[in-house]
């Protein structure tokens, strides 16, 4: 990996000759909640100033740029005797900038399934192949528990990463064209000074975290405690909502529709993100399902992020970046659903 | 070529409308990209706001309304008999709706409450499936036209139409809505039948349940959430009531 130190200046001037070239997405404030806390989501950005780099966290992760909610895989016509059928991927180029460290580890885990499995998913690849990502560096947020899982920091799936030094940023490039793209601007060299700036303010982030979560016996517990009263407790809160699964970053079921013009010879094969803590998600041919109650379904959400996708990737899904939590009406969220599973193994 | 090797049969279709705001036929009358090929799709029997044709052979009746009077009543049993298919068009034909409301008061003020001193005829509100066998429902207030789409074209195929068993909270992500929970309102989105796009939360409302319930609404933790949040047990039923498709006392 490179170093390069980028003025605050030069950035501005960066992400302008950016907005005139091609399609910049960015945290953007979007509004406030009752409670006065900033509401930020990743938005396409028209000007500089629409971007806010201090943001907390945003309510939708980058994910649906990656894989959209609903998505048209497949538009087909029938003539006569004959059907056709057209296939777009995204092939425009775009950046999307000020991802923290979870949502890049997110696109990490996200590559490992799209990409590397037999069937890689090709709008998936077009789309993450033509974004140029820039990450950011920032203090913890609250209901976040990255540090937990190892993801508050990365060290690939970015072109850039930018650590604010004040007047400057600390600048890790992680592609070639990361390194060719700062040639539009002037950077500089790396002092000693720069590095010591660098490593301070990596240390204030780092000592902004609260307690972390011992995880490492989680897999093992999860398998113990596989009847704990723990499920039937959270469950019964769960709303089947499909919320948390919708804004997780690292959650990629869905299900395929067709949709058919009412002339019955055109449509569209639509694919829609899916959760399953919905209660369809395990319903099978013939009406049998594998997980009819919600506290199944619950914990079954929780075994896939810590056990199923650990088994089949060596890592957790989780990247622990809160947003289930944050967004569960019903207040189901992982540090306290796993704490109590933790010390349900401890009494028993 | 057909789709799924099925020969789309061009059924004939009436529509009625009983007591409700008439919104839901005009819903079908909306939608100008495609209303002509929605038409093309069926021979319209009988649809007074697009067509003069009154004919009494049909095969789909699609009855929009509650029934609030005793010609409604026989009205629909005649339509019952008449048709092979017999479809519940909104909230009102499918839960009693709005003109639900009216059963919580006493009949005969209300009744001098809207008509004064010239009393007129007026039963208890009720949905169509409490009088007769009601084949297919579409919930809405007013329907959502892409719905009604699907479902006719389920119905020409001959194939059952599965509803979404998520609530809108589903449909609020994936239109990046932000949850009127956050903007310190109330919001029956966690209970409701997905399926109209969020249409109330994404102009700036909270969901009032004219869908009806999802495939496994949770009454009791939302009413505590809600209750939580500072919501009244009064407010949360009386929203819960409103189009009568939600259980009030769970
Ligand atoms: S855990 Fe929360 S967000 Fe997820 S489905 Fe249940 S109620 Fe909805
Ligand atoms: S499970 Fe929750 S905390 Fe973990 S990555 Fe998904 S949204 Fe974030
Ligand atoms: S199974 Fe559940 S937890 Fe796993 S990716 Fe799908 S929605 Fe997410
Ligand atoms: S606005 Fe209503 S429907 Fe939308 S997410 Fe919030 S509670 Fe659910
Ligand atoms: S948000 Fe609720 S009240 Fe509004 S249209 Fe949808 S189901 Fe009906």
């Amino acid at each position: 990996m490179l170093f390069r130190i980028l003025d605050k200046q030069e950035f501005h001037s960066l992400v302008d000759l950016m907005l005139e070239s091609t399609e910049v997405i960015g945290p953007k404030k979007i509004g406030g909640a009752v409670d006065g806390r900033p509401i930020h989501q990743y938005l396409p950005l028209f000007n500089f100033h629409e971007l806010d780099l201090e943001y907390e966290t945003t309510e939708i992760p980058a994910k649906s740029y990656f894989l959209p909610y609903l998505e048209n895989l497949s538009t087909w016509r029938f003539t006569d005797d004959d059907w056709s059928q057209e296939i777009a991927y995204r092939l425009h180029p775009r950046v999307i900038l000020g991802l923290h460290a979870c949502d890049i580890n997110a696109l990490l885990k996200l590559d490992k399934v799209m990409t590397r499995e037999f069937f890689p998913n090709p709008y998936y690849i077009s789309r993450r192949k033509n974004s140029f990502i820039i990450g950011v560096d920032h203090h913890p947020c609250r209901g976040g528990f990255c540090r937990s899982l190892g993801t508050d920091t990365v060290e690939r799936g970015f072109d850039l990463f930018l650590t604010d030094l004040g007047d400057r940023y600390f600048v890790a490039i992680d592609s070639e064209r990361g390194f060719t793209m700062l040639h539009l601007v002037t950077v500089r060299q790396v002092t000693q000074r720069d590095t010591d700036d660098y490593l301070a303010a990596r240390q204030e982030i780092a000592s902004g975290f609260g307690p972390t979560l011992e995880l490492k016996q989680l897999p093992r517990v999860l398998d113990l405690q596989f009847d704990s009263e723990v499920w039937r407790r959270w469950g019964a809160k769960c709303l089947s909502c499909g919320s948390c699964a919708a804004v997780c970053p690292t959650c990629y079921c869905y299900g395929v529709s067709e949709s058919v013009a009412m002339d019955f010879t055109r449509g569209a094969k639509v694919k829609q993100l899916y959760s399953c803590n919905l209660p369809d998600f395990a319903q099978v041919a013939g009406g049998h399902d594998f997980r009819p109650e919600r506290e199944t379904r619950l914990r079954y959400r929780y075994y896939h992020q810590h056990r199923g996708f650990l088994e089949q990737y060596d890592e957790p899904k989780c990247v622990g970046c809160g947003r289930c939590g944050r967004s569960c009406l019903a207040g189901i969220n992982p540090p306290e659903v796993i704490g109590d599973l933790l010390a349900a193994e401890e009494s028993s | 070529m057909n789709y799924l090797g099925i020969k789309p049969v061009r059924p004939r279709v009436a529509i009625f409308g009983f007591t409700g705001c008439e919104g839901c036929q005009l819903q079908l009358a909306n939608g100008e990209e495609d209303l002509a090929e929605f038409l093309s799709a069926m021979r319209i029997a009988r649809f007074r706001e697009l067509s003069s044709a009154d004919e009494e052979a049909y095969d789909i009746a699609l009855v929009e309304g509650a029934v609030t009077r005793g010609d409604e009543e026989e009205r629909l049993l005649e339509i019952r008999d008449r048709a092979r298919v017999l479809v519940a068009l909104g909230s009102c034909a499918c839960y009693g709706g709005v003109p639900r409301l009216k059963n919580c008061f006493d009949p005969v003020e209300m009744n001098h409450e809207v008509y004064g001193c010239h009393p007129r005829e007026s039963l208890p509100t009720r949905s169509l499936r409490e009088i007769v066998t009601v084949d297919q429902e579409i919930p809405g207030c007013p329907v959502a036209k892409v719905e009604v789409e699907r479902i006719i074209q389920h119905l020409i195929w001959g194939l059952p139409y599965r509803f979404p068993a998520y609530p809108v909270c589903l449909e609020c992500k994936q239109r990046y809505i932000l949850c009127r929970f956050e903007q310190g309102e109330l919001c029956l989105g966690p209970l409701t039948r997905g399926g109209c796009l969020a249409t109330c939360p994404r102009g700036g409302l909270g969901c009032w349940g004219c869908r009806g319930p999802a495939a496994e609404p949770n009454y009791g933790e939302f009413i505590a959430i809600a209750r939580q949040r500072g919501f009244t047990l009064r407010e949360i039923k009386e929203r819960l009531s409103f189009f009568g498709g939600l259980e009030v006392t769970p």
